[in-house]
């Protein structure tokens, strides 16, 4: 008797997002099936690895993460083009040094540097505020405009700050990475939120919060595994953008990506393990469904893409 | 849910005008509102429209058409009409409804056509007989005509099976019948029948300031149960909230506190 796998039926479909502009533009998302499902359902687009940048020296990363990007580092243009040269398929532009806890960087001279990173590359430009609501509604406002035409992601808009950060991404024709903390229900809200002021939600990337290997990255991961199922099968337009994860960052502060061999000798030679923790949490992402990731390791990244290759088939 | 929306119907006094006068404008607008408001299907309901049945359905679904992109639940008991509204839809906007087919022998023929234009039914559960009794009365009617869909080609995914609703100030136990039926017709097919049931029937003869309660906690007994559409007013916001609210708590759709605005 032949086997009859059982599939399920699903209703709704991920939202196809481009980010950039001309052939090296990326489109994420159109998954119609739980992630890799190729029997169920069809995956029309790879998932996208940005390499991550600063305005600011990498001096709080870890050794192995700053050996890596070398004496690139020293200004955000040359940091962007070596990220291009070492095999990104987007930028991400952490504008650090607007925190006001680091150099408390004026939103002109974080819009001047993204429109310097912008034009010395030709793939796709994530942009990233620090992390303080307040001050990245100014500085991705001034972002924005000063990158007006490059089609880049923005944010992060949260709860705090989205009304401000959402025009400024309408108002110069980008898309959005909207966040909120490891709930399905307030992202959700906030898409609802984001879609009642007028914005479009096939413009929206959503970021579930990210967590590194060991430190809650179940949570991530089951978060991610709601707002897919109800994409896909409750068929919910709000939950059916594609998401984005932000690696690097939270990788790169744990405690085993920056122990040397000397103290935990059980644990392997630093550099291999700190670049498989990179690598690994990424691919947890992306078996939850990430259609973005944002790294910082470029040999993290590129194992991580292999890892793509591999499961797109 | 999927919900539709009845307004646009014979009985009340302004779109008997509109029908017979030609006069667009009253149906388009009630057409628009009522899917702005979340309705899935348009009823467009003309009575038995004796004189000029099919050039009546044919005008109405292409005025209705002209301004939503909505599939339509077609309405009347002249199977003429009914074929002309059929062959006048629009299908690029999704299937059409048929309301609708029965187990009286004069209905069959509405069962024909969803095969023959492969459109989806809905099927009264009454039969020559007269009402049925409860659930189980309910439940043999609707396997008859399961069998007759069969006959005719009509999927079972096609037929809407409806419980048919009657006023509960008169027939006291039949809304509770009516709220099992809908639980008993699921297990009639694998996957499940759908239903659907004309909902404001149940508080017909009640004083209008009871109508809404009745309904809205019928309405809501009933999606608990399994309906899965409702003939029903979108622009009722109260009854689209208690329909929100049920599918939230039953967890088919995902809380946000903003989740009525969805």
């Amino acid at each position: 008797m032949a086997l009859t796998i059982p599939k399920e039926n699903y209703s709704g479909k991920i939202y196809n997002v481009q980010v950039g502009t001309g052939g090296k533009a990326v489109t994420i998302g159109g998954a119609s099936a739980l992630p890799y499902l190729g029997f169920e359902g069809t995956f029309p687009n790879r998932p996208a690895v940005a390499l991550e940048i600063m305005d600011i020296a990498p001096d709080d990363w870890p050794e192995t993460a700053k050996k890596a990007v070398g004496a690139a580092a020293s200004n955000p243009v040359q940091w962007a083009k070596f990220c291009q040269q070492n095999g990104a398929d987007m930028v991400a532009l952490r504008l650090m040094g607007t925190h006001p806890d680091q150099k408390n960087k004026s939103p002109e001279e974080a819009a001047k540097i993204a429109a310097e990173v912008a034009a010395a590359i030709d793939i796709p430009l994530i942009i990233l505020g620090s992390g303080h609501a307040e001050k990245d509604s100014q500085v991705l406002t001034a972002a924005a405009a000063a990158t007006r035409g490059k089609n880049c992601a923005i944010g992060k808009a949260v709860e705090e700050n989205y009304k401000t950060i959402a025009a400024a991404a309408m108002a110069n024709d980008h898309k959005l990475i909207a966040m909120s903390q490891l709930d399905v229900n307030l992202a959700k809200q906030l898409n609802i939120l984001l879609t009642q002021m007028g914005f479009d939600k096939e413009r929206i990337i959503m970021d579930p919060m990210s967590s590194a290997l060991g430190y809650g990255l179940e949570y991530t991961y089951s978060v991610m595994e709601r707002i897919r199922l109800a994409a896909l099968l409750q068929n919910d337009a709000m939950m059916q953008t594609p998401t984005v994860c932000d690696i690097g960052a939270n990788v790169w502060k744990v405690k085993e990506t920056m122990a040397p061999e000397s103290e935990v000798a059980e644990w392997g030679p630093l550099e291999d393990r700190a670049l498989a923790w990179e690598a690994v949490t990424a691919s947890a992402m992306l078996t939850a469904g990430a259609d973005m990731l944002i790294m910082r390791h470029p040999g993290a990244a590129a194992k991580v893409k292999e890892t793509i290759a591999e499961l797109m088939g | 849910m999927i919900v539709i929306g009845e307004k646009i119907s014979v009985m009340a006094k302004k779109v008997r005008e509109a029908l017979q006068s030609r006069d667009a404008k009253p149906l388009q607008e009630l057409a628009v509102a009522q899917a702005k408001a979340g309705a899935h299907f348009i009823d467009v309901s003309i009575g038995p429209a004796e004189d000029n049945g099919p050039e009546l359905m044919d005008w109405a679904v292409k005025v209705v058409q002209e301004v939503v992109q909505k599939p339509l639940c077609l309405d009347t008991t002249n199977i003429k009409a009914m074929e002309a509204g059929l062959k006048a839809h629009n299908n690029q906007w999704g299937t059409p409804l048929i309301n609708s087919t029965s187990n009286e022998p004069e209905r069959f023929p509405m069962m024909e056509l969803a095969g023959k234009y492969n459109s989806k039914v809905i099927a009264l559960t009454l039969g020559k007989g007269g009402l049925p009794a409860d659930a189980e009365d309910r439940c043999v009617i609707a396997s008859e005509i399961m069998a007759r869909g069969m006959e005719y080609g009509v999927p079972m995914e096609n037929i809407f099976l409806d419980p048919l609703i009657l006023q509960v100030c008169t027939m006291q136990d039949q809304g509770w019948q009516a709220v099992r039926a809908v639980k008993m017709f699921k297990d009639l097919n694998d996957p499940p029948m759908q239903s659907v049931v004309g909902l404001s029937n149940i508080s017909n003869g009640a004083p209008k300031p009871l109508r809404p309660i009745i309904n809205r906690n019928f309405f809501a007994l009933l999606i608990e149960a399994g309906l899965t559409a409702a003939i029903i007013d979108p622009l009722d916001k109260d009854m689209m909230d208690t329909a929100k609210t049920i599918e939230m708590i039953m967890g088919k759709t995902m809380y946000a506190h903003s989740y009525l605005d969805m």
